[in-house]
């Protein structure tokens, strides 16, 4: 039965939530605006809200003297990367878990969730050093390799919980059909595990996109992806909010898409399943 | 039998993860524990030697640290109070029948999705600062004097600016456990003559319990390691005010090479992430059995 709510109350709740939703946005949508300013309208008092000289002089400045392109497109390979690589690995393990658990699953699964717990400055100093000494430090390869192995055990659970609905039936009418065990996965399997796979992948390239503890200490010039370009904005470069602007704009803007795309996966990902 | 393959078969499949994962765990662990027994410093080459327990007892008697320790103790439980209590707030806000409601969510969600450097340096710059800020504008509007919250009050600052990254996710999640609600029970409830508030502390919360676990949990593994939002706003400071566990054995071991110090701080960081754990652990295996 639907509520009945009188019309008064939905507007008053919509006006609520509405100001709310602002607000809460309100620093995003106001990095887009002054990215859009000159330094001088940046920092103009008062401050002009939309009513300022439109221009895109920021962006290729931004572009011009500190190369976002290269760094757009290291964190573009450092997140795929590492999420190709950890599905390769995880699909595997996710599905013989899924499908032909032991008693013990359970326990693995939770040991894996175990290793998240790690604060990764317990392994700041040896992987530092290790990285230093096999020339792995500052290149994508290294980070790819990182952020394979600290988000793991988030796709591997992923997976399982998004395998684990697949119904134990279909299999076994399958093989009453006589398929073999190719024709199974093929034919049965992989159509029914791939929006699973997919979601996994969307919320992987979100975490390692926004990654910024390993990214900042692991990277220099080369191999920096958007979250260091950015840090090093820090100071004095970051008083000048036109170009600060434009720099964050750009290295927040896909993944803003991909994510709001991508809600419900996102609860569900992150939550390791418990909430659907 | 088929079932003996499958085993062995599942069994090489899951392999090559555990293996990577337990090597993960090990090698660099026990190197850190290694190199924290040893007076070791990246500017002194060669002079590598045991030490004993002298770099705990370094760690321990810094005031430095013990301060660290309450710093990320405060921003773990500041960012959970203000992330839970707003987002059983918006969640429940979100939840009523309204008109673009699509739209909202949208807009609520955004900052969860912000790489942590930018959304700390546009706070930073653009809001915090003390001269140009939208803060410093808000309150000269009203004729107060402009606040310098980086400088004056660091760890707050640094407290809001994770708060707004995650009260999305508290939200989001939190809105999406509420939608599970049976609609019939509230009706039942309210027809039974409970009211806003009973239906609310006896109905709707114990729903959320679980949601709400989930969200501690997950919060606390990533707010234990807030790093790079300390790194561009305040670098630590001043002094050590805002410095938490991981942004002291970051300045520890990078800033002054001193890799035994920062080794015996990483292995306290562990040990504390480890009582905190396994709360957490209980409580998550309690619940995600349910």
């Amino acid at each position: 039965m639907a509520r009945n709510v009188s019309t008064r109350r939905k507007l008053l709740t919509t006006a609520a939530a509405w100001t709310i939703g602002i607000l809460i946005f309100f620093p995003i949508l106001w990095t887009f605006l002054t990215s859009f300013k000159t330094e001088a309208q940046a920092i103009a008092s008062p401050p002009a809200f939309l009513f300022f000289d439109w221009t895109v002089q920021n962006y290729f400045e931004v572009q011009s003297r500190s190369d976002y392109f290269k760094h757009f497109m290291n964190s573009v390979v450092i997140s795929f990367g590492s999420t190709l690589l950890g599905l390769m690995i995880a699909v595997p393990s996710a599905w013989a878990m899924a499908f032909a658990p032991t008693k013990r699953t359970k326990d693995v699964l939770m040991w894996m969730l175990s290793t998240k717990m790690m604060p990764p400055v317990g392994v700041l100093v040896p992987l530092y050093l290790m990285f230093r000494n096999t020339g792995l430090l500052d290149t994508r390869v290294g980070l790819v390799l990182v952020l394979m192995l600290i988000n793991l055990p988030i796709i591997i659970w992923m997976l399982y919980t998004y395998f684990k609905e697949i119904p134990g039936e279909i299999l076994e009418a399958a093989r009453m059909d006589g398929a073999s065990l190719a024709k199974e996965i093929i034919y049965v399997l992989t159509p029914m595990a791939i929006p699973g796979i997919a979601s996994t992948f969307l919320l992987n390239i979100i975490l390692a996109w926004n990654e910024a503890f390993w990214t900042l200490n692991l990277s220099a010039a080369r191999a920096a992806p958007l979250t260091a370009f950015i840090a090093s904005y820090s100071s004095p470069e970051g008083l000048f909010y036109a170009k600060l602007s434009a720099a964050s704009t750009m290295a927040i803007a896909p993944i803003l898409i991909l994510g709001w795309f991508s809600q419900k996966q996102l609860v569900r990902g992150l939550t390791f399943g418990a909430v659907k | 039998m088929a079932t003996l393959h499958t085993r062995s078969a599942a069994r090489l499949m899951i392999a090559p993860s555990v293996l990577l994962l337990l090597a993960w765990m090990i090698v660099p662990l026990s190197m850190t524990i290694y190199f924290s027994l040893l007076r070791y410093n990246l500017l002194m080459p060669g002079m590598e030697e045991f030490a004993g327990l002298s770099n705990y007892t370094y760690f321990l008697t810094d005031p430095a640290f013990f301060q660290a320790i309450f710093n990320t103790l405060a921003i773990v439980l500041g960012v959970l109070f203000i992330t839970v209590a707003g987002g059983i707030a918006l969640a429940l806000l979100l939840d009523q029948p309204m008109f673009g409601q699509g739209i909202v969510r949208i807009l609520v969600i955004a900052p969860f999705l912000i790489m942590p450097t930018v959304a700390a340096l546009v706070w930073k710059n653009m809001f915090m600062n003390p001269v140009n800020g939208l803060f410093a504008w808000l309150a000269k509007l009203v004729g107060l004097q402009p606040f310098d919250f980086l400088a004056n009050a660091p760890l707050f600052s640094i407290i809001l600016i994770v708060a707004w990254q995650w009260l999305p996710f508290a939200t989001l999640i939190l809105l999406t456990a509420l939608q599970s609600l049976d609609e019939e029970q509230k009706e039942a409830a309210q027809m039974d003559g409970a009211g806003a508030w009973s239906r609310f502390i006896y109905l709707v919360l114990p729903h959320l319990s679980r949601a709400i676990t989930v969200v501690i949990l997950i919060q606390t593994i990533f707010l234990l390691s807030v790093f790079a939002e300390i790194l561009v706003t305040t670098n630590g400071g001043p002094g050590t005010q805002s410095t938490n566990l991981t942004f002291l054995v970051y300045a520890q071991a990078l800033l002054q090479f001193d890799v035994g110090g920062a080794s015996a701080g990483g292995i306290i960081a562990v040990i504390l992430a480890n009582i905190v754990a396994i709360f957490l652990m209980r409580m998550i295996g309690k619940t995600l059995e349910a």
